[in-house]
């Protein structure tokens, strides 16, 4: 399928991963100085708004209000006073909680239908998935709408699990269209010969494909938990509290200390805090989130 | 819909007991997301239908009378709805342009072989990760009066722009809600990019080579050609995605100065006016707006989506 999956165990690895030593070779003697120079602006803009929210968020008081490339008095003081604030912490707290709870309900659900779309016959398979693709399409504020008088109604306004609830129709078809494609690139033989052995489909499901899928439903994994905690229409809607709060929307109704006090310092502060733990994950993981994100889209 | 044309199976005519416990089981494994999906999304959608033809008193919870269309007609009649279309229009087709251009851009850059290939490909994923309301905030600091990087880059360079409050006016507030849009969204465009350029196979470009085609040429007649399918997917998903734009005007501009977008204008009628029929007629407005616009994508622009849901057979 994909051929950005090359790291997953497929016959062709061996071939493949000698081919691109010898492109760099031939390659880049050719290269046009005007590549390096593309390279810089693309660094550029992708690293230095990040630094000037650092920057930012070092600031404080006056030197808040100049635009110092470096700050004359670097101060970790904007970072005491998030780390002080228990709106925030429990903002943390709900972040935390929604996003594993979300994730692993959708993977679970997810990782069966998926394998009933990537390999078992089925009546209206195209059917079912051209309607589980179009369901990420929908603006969520149509569900967000309806949703906010539906949980004033029966007591889930402004609670973890109204959150939980509607986060997940935007959650598993993400999964299912994910998982669907690493599905599909397990190689069938392994399955025939589970069925040899006697196994009926749900046996190789589950001892066959899951256990070789643990890459893909990782990689689906990392995907879901960063699209469910960086939503923000649905947490804004059907939340009012600090005890439902999640942290997207804690930090957009983040204010200074005082009503005067310039709260971009602070804000800045949070969002490093909250992004640092994103910037760790890519690190770690960028192989997986680049065939997680193209995964299906292109047909090799 | 079309797709109910396509033959039941590949195999033999007659059905085998097998075939029919494996299609029993992919039912019983598809069933439980189908109904979560239908429970928490057909449903809310169903019953906000229901709400938009009815007015809500205000004051008194419970009280209300049915109204047919007359939301629909008082929405439609209003200069607000069309200004939050029109600028959700002009979000999305700005937006989705840059990253779509500045997107081929770096996937073209992205599959050279270079020294430190694999640095930039982690780097230029960064902005991906972030959330959308903290790529907002981190686009305000940038052009933040007095403290922003790109006002004073300006005022020292003595261009105009340095001492414009940026998100205080219609044009320059658009300016940077898009900027946060393109630099968050653009690595999304320039993966799936990518991808479709790493299919395409080197012989075809032997081939250019050898009848002495020039690059931009090969770029013309050849890669953009094939990278069709590829750009229009990209095309798709981001476009989705802009028309319910809502974190980033939400925490940039509040929905001021003009830049309210048609998610948001539903939101501060629901939440901030408690103006249930209305918000729930103007959701619904949205929704339908979106679902209107991916048909006509994939009608005109994705005849491959249809090819591949079809080959999903």
């Amino acid at each position: 399928m994909s051929t950005l999956t090359a790291e997953r165990p497929t016959p062709e690895l061996a071939t493949r991963a000698k081919a691109p030593k010898r492109r760099r070779l031939r390659g880049e003697a050719k290269l046009h100085p005007m590549v390096w120079v593309f390279v810089v602006a693309v660094m550029g803009f992708s690293l230095i708004p990040f630094y000037w929210l650092v920057n930012t968020s070092l600031k404080k008081g006056a030197s808040l209000s100049q635009g110092e490339l470096f700050p004359s008095q670097p101060t970790l003081e904007n970072y005491l006073v998030v780390f002080q604030n228990p709106e925030f912490l429990l903002a943390l707290r709900n972040s935390v909680i929604i996003a594993v709870v979300t994730t692993t309900v959708a993977l679970v659900f997810a990782s069966f239908a998926a394998y009933a779309l990537a390999r078992l016959k089925m009546r209206r398979k195209a059917m079912i998935l051209t309607l589980i693709l179009s369901v990420t399409t929908f603006p969520a504020i149509a569900i967000a709408a309806p949703m906010f008088s539906i949980w004033r109604e029966i007591g889930l306004y402004d609670t973890l699990l109204g959150l939980i609830i509607p986060k997940l129709t935007f959650a598993l078809p993400l999964a299912i269209y994910t998982l669907t494609s690493f599905f599909k690139e397990i190689p069938r033989e392994l399955e025939e010969s589970a069925y040899m052995d006697g196994a009926t489909p749900f046996t190789a499901f589950r001892k066959v494909i899951l256990p070789l899928a643990v890459p893909g439903l990782a990689t689906t994994a990392i995907l879901v938990f960063i699209s469910v905690w960086n939503e923000f229409l649905l947490a804004v809607t059907l939340t009012t509290s600090p005890e439902a709060r999640p942290v997207p929307v804690a930090i957009a109704f983040f204010s200074g200390t005082s009503e005067f006090d310039q709260p971009l310092g602070t804000i800045s502060a949070a969002s490093v805090i909250i992004t640092v733990p994103l910037v760790i994950l890519v690190l770690l993981c960028q192989k997986r989130i680049v065939s997680g994100m193209t995964a299906g889209a292109v047909k090799g | 819909m079309a797709l109910k044309t396509i033959p039941p199976s590949r195999g033999p005519a007659k059905t085998s007991g097998r075939d029919r416990a494996e299609r029993k089981l992919a039912f019983r494994m598809t069933a439980p997301s189908l109904v979560i999906m239908a429970l928490v999304a057909a449903v809310p959608i169903g019953y906000a239908i229901w709400l938009s033809l009815n007015q809500y008193s205000v004051r008194t919870a419970g009280l209300s009378r049915f109204v047919g269309l007359e939301n629909y007609i008082n929405a439609l009649a209003s200069r607000e709805w069309w200004a939050a279309f029109g600028q959700t229009f002009l979000f999305a087709g700005l937006s989705v342009s840059l990253e779509l251009v500045l997107g081929t851009a770096m996937a073209l850059l992205l599959n050279l072989a270079f020294k430190g290939r694999a640095v930039l490909r982690t780097v230029v994923l960064l902005p991906y990760a972030i959330i959308t309301v903290v790529s907002a905030i981190t686009w305000q600091t940038m052009f933040q009066p007095n403290m922003g990087l790109v006002t004073n880059v300006l005022s020292a360079l003595g261009l105009p722009g340095g001492d414009v409050v940026w998100l205080g006016e219609h044009g320059y507030a658009m300016a940077v809600i898009v900027m946060a849009d393109v630099w968050k969204t653009t690595p999304f465009a320039a993966l799936i990019i990518l991808a479709g350029l790493q299919v395409i196979s080197a012989e075809t470009y032997e081939a250019a080579e050898l009848d002495g085609a020039s690059k931009w040429q090969t770029f013309v007649n050849i890669t953009l050609p094939l990278l069709r399918p590829a750009i229009v997917l990209a095309a798709i998903f981001r476009t989705m995605d802009a028309l319910r734009v809502f974190d980033l005007p939400f925490v940039l501009t509040r929905g001021a100065n003009g830049t309210e977008s048609m998610s948001m204008l539903a939101y501060t009628q629901l939440r901030e006016n408690r103006l249930v029929g209305e918000g729930s007629a103007l959701s619904i407005l949205t929704f339908l707006t979106v679902m209107v616009v991916s048909v006509i994508y994939v009608r005109f622009a994705g005849g491959n989506i249809r090819d591949v849901a079809k080959e999903e057979q």
